[in-house]
């Protein structure tokens, strides 16, 4: 009895292991982050375009809002930019970005030549901001509801695709519950 | 007489408040002299300190290095960090705490010992009793076969 059950035992637990592990559709170097439920970082910073102007999300307290974490010199924020310029034409929340470690003059021209899909952009040169938000990778993306709570984080380049079935649902619970 | 003590008497107040502006230029230069040309923190406690938190951060761009070995752009700011709150009085405890509420548990190489990781912390153990386990039932059983040189029984 025994001779025929553990290894029919073991081979479930491998099938269960490896189907887990080897799913190709989990990214492996993803990880949750531990800011999901808890309130969300405050930064004051200056705008990239303005560097007399201040940005603070403290300033959207109340309101649902995302903030995209992006560079110049992130090659994938490259690839995002056209899906956050269609997201931002729906005008379904307001999107903040934070410039992470970037220049100035670079990111003005990123913004001037591909289009600027945000309502504000911090400029976080040396970034402490984005060490608060355990940010370690861009382009990285949070969702704030109306509570001043992260509730949800996409690492990897949004597609309208996963704003269609990520985020508008979040958003619309947030905003439901929240209201 | 009494102009030599006067002499003495302006010469003290002048080592004095010389003294004075020393210990000022020292104080306020104290921050800076924390941390030396190479980026070493000049107090030998603080610096063994932060090799040993550093050795124990994961860099989570390349997620397999330590951010003590890493030279990602990331790994370089998380050092900084540490040296500040190193310079700023923080406990070990309390940087690592600072970096688990902002990059989760899988920023420390080895992860503490509660109940969650209970399972990872004593698989070892449950491993090396299942193992010995087995030696000792194969050993047991081997140990009541016949020896090849005996004779064997006659039928």
């Amino acid at each position: 009895m025994w001779k025929f059950l553990l290894p029919f035992a073991a081979f479930v637990a491998l099938a269960v292991l490896f189907a887990f592990g080897l799913n190709p559709s989990r990214d492996i170097h993803a990880l949750p982050s531990p800011l999901i439920g808890k309130p969300a970082p405050m930064f004051t910073l200056t705008d990239v375009l303005d560097p007399k102007r201040p940005v603070s999300n403290a300033a959207l307290n109340g309101q649902v809002y995302v903030l995209n974490v992006w560079a110049t010199w992130c090659v994938a924020c490259r690839e995002e930019h056209e899906a956050l310029l269609e997201i931002s034409q729906q005008h379904a929340v307001p999107i903040i970005g934070l410039d992470w470690k970037d220049q100035r003059d670079k990111a003005r021209q990123w913004l001037e030549q591909l289009g600027n899909p945000y309502q504000a952009v911090a400029f976080d040169s040396d970034g402490r901001a984005a060490i608060d938000w355990g940010v370690y990778g861009a382009p990285e993306t949070y969702l704030v509801d109306g509570q001043g709570h992260v509730i949800y984080k996409y690492i990897s380049p949004l597609t309208q695709q996963v704003w269609v079935r990520e985020f508008l649902p979040r958003i619309a619970a947030a905003r439901g519950g929240g209201a | 007489m009494n102009g030599s003590a006067q002499g003495s008497c302006a010469r003290f107040a002048v080592l004095a408040l010389l003294l004075a502006g020393i210990v000022g230029a020292y104080a306020a230069g104290a921050a800076e002299q924390a941390v030396d040309a190479n980026g070493q923190l000049t107090d030998q406690g603080l610096q063994a300190r932060f090799e040993r938190i550093t050795e124990e951060l994961r860099c989570l761009v390349c997620q397999n290095e330590s951010i003590a070995d890493s030279n990602a752009d990331l790994a370089v700011d998380l050092r900084q960090q540490v040296r500040e709150m190193l310079i700023a009085g923080k406990s070990n405890d309390a940087i690592f705490d600072f970096m688990t509420n902002r990059y989760g548990e899988f920023v420390r190489f080895s992860p503490p010992l509660e109940t969650k990781t209970l399972f990872i912390w004593g698989a070892p153990f449950a491993m090396l009793l299942l193992g010995g386990f087995i030696v000792f039932r194969i050993v047991r059983h081997r140990s009541r076969l016949p020896l090849d040189d005996e004779p064997l029984p006659k039928p």
